[in-house]
């Protein structure tokens, strides 16, 4: 187990080094003075030297390379050029906002998408499955966007059930819940969507297989066969999916985020993408970096709690 | 004494016609096996005739600008309305599919290509090459492809070659990763052995041995990947990051609707529609599809 935990860890470094160095070099090479743009067309040449060295930009690309890696590793991850205040802290201060979005959608998935999935496959070529089957396939051609507006349409404008902005900082916890329920049902229903194509799949595997067949036939209840045994063996490519659907969750809560007006990672990027914030934009990739490695390695944890038979080796 | 007319080698153009033959006889199998892939292509198909004839069906210019007629609902001269700036909404969806589908099919095309291509050579030579090469297509697989796509598009300025490339870019690793599998599966075979043994270059043995086996699965999964690709080319757009305005795309249409969405919501809610009905119809075409290619999926018709 330990030498496993440690093979991960060592996986997840390299990956992020590797990610790391892309990012520096993007960010190096998009077209665009950083200086020029921050004090705009009418700096004078001295003014724009000196911002360039109050940047580090004046000294040798490798240099700025060390000090780019030396920063990260120590949380010093600079200063955003249109506010002036350190990257990390703004990062931090709306990445509660995004995490709280994420977490609810990703429960709602599990919760809707699961018994979704379970139940289709147990119906399965019957009414239940084919509606699941159809409605799980329209829920993952929506782009996040469009189905945030739909859903800021009926329940915001036609129905005024939900704020049309949210603020993402509502005072009591009533308030707050109001704020995320559209947002986490926009991304937890595409996310259950994916949840339950997935779970269908794995069960109807393991429905074939000959131990739920013996289980029968020593009299077993169904609900018992399908619920303890069976879910229990298809959730490993649940939880694959789940990693792998983090990709795309998080490309979807920037455009949920966007759509509702809440605060959070997302409407962060856009800004510092508009504003050609280049070491927020760098922050912002080393956050997301961060992001998906950490949650892969939760995800090939995960694995030994939900099967024992699976060996670290 | 056997005539060279008798030898066992094939033409070029007998290899070609026995690979394309075999090609179509498995995806026709395909669509056989799940009728839905059928409703999915034939409005994949009528959508794109619509692009195709836009300049001929639109009934009016896309960027002709009417101040006096702005903002209208849907009415029998404007039959999904009119925008901000007086342009008619059926008119820019007919138009704004043209980009929608000439980035994403651009997009995929080379994804698709490239992305085999690098599957094949893993797959193939396996070992370090193999190691390597699966290596970097991971940590690119790790990264957020419409982070990716937003970066690379802010970068390189948003024109249609610069859609096509981002887009492209963030789906050549899943490519690459579904060429790879099957090329492993194939490369075992006898078929394979009896190449090598008969001296075949390696160039030969991947492209017109392998690449035929592989195809079916590959071009499934294309269809899919064109569906996240008109889904991704329509969120850049939202985000701003689409073709320049006053061009008509789907998600740059939804980008200005929202701004207008308390009082006119037909401008946000027309181009939303197009764009589900066509990413719908291509998962469901790549869906069924992929269920009778999936060789885990066999025999469960």
């Amino acid at each position: 187990m330990t030498a496993f935990i440690l093979k991960r860890l060592g996986f997840a470094a390299i990956t992020l080094f590797a990610v790391l160095t892309i990012v520096f070099f993007i960010v190096r090479v998009l077209p665009g003075d950083p200086a020029l743009a921050i004090l705009g067309d009418q700096a004078s040449q001295a003014a724009l030297e000196a911002l360039r060295v109050r940047l580090g930009l004046d000294v040798p690309l490798y240099q700025q390379y060390v000090a780019f890696l030396g920063g990260v590793l120590v949380g010093d991850w600079g200063i955003s050029m249109v506010s002036g205040r350190p990257v990390i802290e703004e990062i931090i201060k709306v990445l509660p906002a995004t995490l709280e979005l994420t977490i609810a959608s990703l429960i709602l998935g599990v919760v809707v998408g699961i018994p979704i999935g379970v139940w289709s496959a147990v119906r399965r070529n019957k009414l239940p499955d084919y509606l699941a089957r159809i409605g799980s396939l329209l829920g993952l051609s929506f782009p996040a966007f469009v189905s945030a507006v739909l859903l800021l349409l009926f329940f915001s404008i036609q129905l005024r059930w939900f704020p049309v902005i949210s603020s993402g900082q509502g005072g009591s916890l009533a308030d707050r819940l109001r704020d995320l329920a559209l947002p986490a049902i926009n991304l937890g229903l595409i996310m259950a969507a994916y949840i339950t194509r997935v779970t269908r799949s794995a069960m109807l595997e393991v429905l074939n297989q000959d131990y739920v067949r013996t289980a029968h036939a020593k009299g077993l209840v169904f609900a018992v066969i399908v619920w303890r045994h069976c879910l229990r063996n298809a959730l490993i490519p649940v939880v694959t999916v789940v990693g792998l659907y983090l990709g795309i969750l998080i490309g979807n809560s920037v455009l949920t985020e966007i759509v509702f007006n809440r605060p959070g990672l997302g409407k962060l990027i856009v800004g510092a993408l508009n504003q050609r914030d280049y070491t927020m934009l760098q922050g912002m990739m080393v956050i997301y970096t961060l992001i998906v490695v950490l949650v892969n390695l939760v995800t090939d944890l995960t694995y030994g709690l939900i099967d024992p038979r699976i060996k670290y080796a | 004494m056997t005539s060279p007319s008798h030898s066992p080698r094939l033409s070029r153009s007998a290899y070609l016609r026995i690979a394309l033959a075999s090609l179509a006889a498995g995806l026709f199998k395909a669509f056989n096996a799940n009728k839905t892939s059928w409703i999915g292509l034939a409005v994949f198909l009528i959508v794109a005739l619509l692009a195709l004839l836009a300049p001929v069906i639109a009934p009016y210019d896309p960027l002709d600008q009417n101040i006096l007629n702005r903002l209208k609902p849907p009415s029998a001269a404007h039959w999904l309305g009119t925008d901000y700036y007086g342009r008619d909404t059926l008119s820019r969806i007919l138009w704004g599919a043209r980009i929608s589908l000439t980035i994403g099919l651009m997009a995929i095309g080379s994804a698709m290509v490239i992305g085999t291509l690098i599957g094949m050579i893993a797959g193939y030579f396996g070992g370090r090459t193999d190691l390597l090469i699966m290596q970097v297509m991971d940590v690119l697989l790790a990264f957020p492809s419409l982070i990716l796509g937003l970066i690379v598009v802010a970068m390189l300025g948003p024109s249609v070659a610069n859609l096509v490339i981002a887009i492209a870019l963030t789906a050549i690793p899943p490519f690459s990763r579904i060429a790879r599998a099957p090329t492993i599966a194939v490369k075992n075979r006898e078929f394979i052995e009896a190449g090598h043994a008969l001296g075949y270059s390696h160039p030969r043995l991947m492209f017109g041995h392998i690449l035929p086996n592989i195809a079916p699965e590959v071009l499934v999964m294309g269809s899919l990947w064109l569906a996240t690709a008109i889904r991704v080319e329509a969120s850049l757009a939202f985000i701003g990051l689409g073709v320049n305005p006053p061009t008509a795309t789907w998600g740059g249409m939804i980008r200005e609707g929202f701004e207008n969405i308390l009082d006119s919501f037909w401008l946000a809610l027309f181009p939303s529609l197009a764009i589900l009905i066509v990413v719908f119809s291509l998962n469901l075409l790549g869906d069924g599809l992929r269920d009778a290619v999936d060789p885990r999926l066999k025999g469960e018709q």
